[in-house]
């Protein structure tokens, strides 16, 4: 971009544009407020469409001030950074695509560059090409940031949504004083392992478990990433001073375990959570006698 | 290379007190971005093996901490330099086991294993630069072992 | 025998003696040059003492590296081969995530999920223990 020096000399065109920004504020706004984007999303009164169109203006005159035209990470963009984000949130959930919302953006340009034209129609058109340039690359870079932002809030929200769901997915039951189990049900992925490690762990300090059950039963398949993970909550368990059994391991994830030469050495494991269970109670030095016949009960 | 925001901190490695800054001043900054517990101490741990070895090996240098940003994640980049004698070997180095000094052999290769991103600059008598990048709120696997 | 005593030196973690056995609690920021001066210190303390096992509380640490977890794991050794044992108390989960996700499981190690299991562990006769879970040996 050709910069010029400042002062008297004539401005660069990120200033031209600047200086049309901060004079056509208002009919800017006014025209914008007509547009699908504003209309769609300022429902309420029209106003409140040219306040938001107004807020956009401001921003990309500031934008423009710092002469950094092209680069989304400006400083200008900060203030409206959320309003652009609810505004491409809410005509996602209109049900547009996001290439459709980009179009909308896109149509942005169009009315200022009409109001460009007229403002600098005397000027050379040199100054006029270069201004004009200069509004469509500023525009351009606006839609780079609604479409950034916007889509970082739904990869936000999808992240919460998949971590909560995780986190259900992790109930840890105290089965008695000093052992905590956790059943897993369902496909184990490397990130799942991961939150059933932190969520074990805690547990064992939370409940002062010196045992603690991985009952892997409703765990249909188990590859060596799994196998890993496993390996890795039962050495991290046995640092914090914490013993973890693995139970429930079916006869088809044994043969693949065996299949995949993965050494499962160091691995406390038992056929069921009952028998887990009586393992951890005998090392624990509680005896379970069955009751007397004819269910007399305790003595 | 993508970058959000230049170097904001940078720390000197001369003695072992200044590994204690290091590792807090990375504490910090990992839970000001929003790590969770178990990240800010991974991104801890691999940052004082990492300053440690700058210590020992390349005879002192320094930490640049910045706060780097893509897609609108947010990361912690560290870049621990020195003006040593360089790495000879560095697929040894970054082998389990290997020690050249002190350690049980963790250092380089264990603390490619605590950080998302992992690269090492390093020529004989040239020195050695070791980047590291952490991100907030990835899935928890890591994706260093490319 | 009773009783107890501190030293708090600068450059120097407090070792706690309480009956036959030594008590260290690691806080937060630990130099390098402490954890060595510790080894030496427990080395020299346990030498012609009645100790009987150290417990070191680490619930305060918030990072173990390949370094201190070295300095554990040679403390541990240590006191075995001066007849003593040393129990690792009060690692925090994001504290042994770490740790193992660097490749360090120290295996050798016995550990305790607080202070009081550990001295529990401790007053038991010695047998071979993997996990810091207090027991009784099976039949």
């Amino acid at each position: 971009m050709p910069q010029h020096e400042t002062g008297a000399t004539p401005p660069t065109p990120a200033q031209e544009v600047r200086d049309f920004l901060w004079r056509r504020s208002e009919q800017i706004a006014q025209r914008w407020a007509d547009e699908p984007l504003f209309r769609a999303v300022f429902t309420v009164s029209r106003e409140e469409a040219v306040e938001a169109g107004k807020a956009v203006v401001d921003a990309l005159a500031q934008v423009a001030d710092s002469q950094r035209v092209e680069d989304p990470d400006a400083a200008g963009f900060t203030g409206v950074r959320e309003q652009l984000a609810r505004m491409g949130a809410a005509r996602s959930r209109a049900g547009l695509s996001a290439t459709q919302v980009s179009s909308e953006l896109a149509a942005l340009l169009p009315p200022v560059e009409n109001l460009l034209v007229a403002d600098l129609e005397q000027e050379e058109p040199e100054r006029l090409r270069e201004a004009s340039t200069a509004l469509s690359v500023l525009l351009g870079t606006l839609r780079l940031v609604a479409m950034q932002t916007a889509l970082s809030e739904i990869q936000a929200l999808t992240d919460r949504q998949r971590l909560q769901l995780l986190e259900v997915a992790t109930p840890v039951i105290k089965l008695w004083d000093g052992i905590v189990a956790v059943p897993l049900i369902g496909t184990l992925d490397s990130a799942r392992s991961q939150v059933v490690m932190e969520t074990l762990l805690n547990a064992v300090v939370d409940q002062h478990a010196r045992f603690a059950i991985l009952d892997i039963t409703g765990v249909p398949t188990v590859d060596s990433l799994v196998a890993q993970h496993l390996m890795k909550t039962v050495a991290a368990a046995r640092l914090m001073g914490a013993e973890c059994v693995v139970s429930g391991i079916r006869p088809a994830i044994a043969q693949t375990i065996v299949h995949l030469g993965l050494d499962l050495g160091t691995v406390k494991t038992r056929a069921g959570l009952a028998d887990a269970l009586a393992y951890c109670l005998h090392e624990l030095g509680t005896n379970i006698v069955a009751a007397a016949p004819g269910g007399a009960g305790r003595r | 290379m993508h970058t959000g925001a230049g170097v904001e901190a940078r720390l000197p490695i001369r003695s072992d007190m200044d590994l204690v800054w290091v590792r807090q001043h990375v504490r910090q900054a990992a839970a000001k971005l929003g790590f969770s517990l178990v990240d800010q101490t991974k991104l801890v741990t691999a940052a004082s093996e990492l300053a440690r070895n700058t210590l020992v090996h390349g005879g002192g240098g320094r930490m640049e901490a910045s706060h780097v940003t893509t897609g609108g994640t947010d990361g912690l980049r560290l870049a621990f330099s020195d003006s040593g004698p360089g790495i000879p070997d560095l697929d040894r180095a970054l082998s389990d086991g290997y020690t050249s000094g002190g350690g049980l052999g963790m250092g380089l290769g264990g603390a490619r294993r605590l950080v998302h991103d992992f690269a090492v600059e390093t020529a004989p008598g040239a020195g050695t630069t070791v980047r590291v990048t952490s991100w907030v709120s990835r899935p928890p696997r890591l994706r260093g072992d490319v | 025998m009773s009783g107890g005593f501190s030293r708090p030196m600068a450059g120097h973690v407090p070792v706690l003696r309480l009956g036959d056995m030594l008590l260290v609690t690691l806080q937060g920021a630990l130099h390098d040059s402490m954890a060595d001066q510790l080894q030496q210190d427990l080395a020299e303390t346990i030498v012609g003492s009645r100790i009987r096992g150290v417990v070191i509380d680490i619930s305060g640490v918030e990072m173990i590296d390949s370094f201190l977890g070295r300095v554990l794991a040679e403390i541990a050794a240590q006191t075995e081969l001066l007849a003593a044992r040393t129990v690792v108390a009060g690692m925090r989960p994001a504290v042994a995530i770490t740790l193992v996700e660097l490749g360090l499981t120290l295996p050798g190690l016995r550990t305790a999920l607080t202070t009081e299991a550990a001295m529990e562990l401790l007053a038991q006769p010695i047998v071979p223990v993997r996990t810091g879970g207090v027991r009784e040996e099976s039949p």
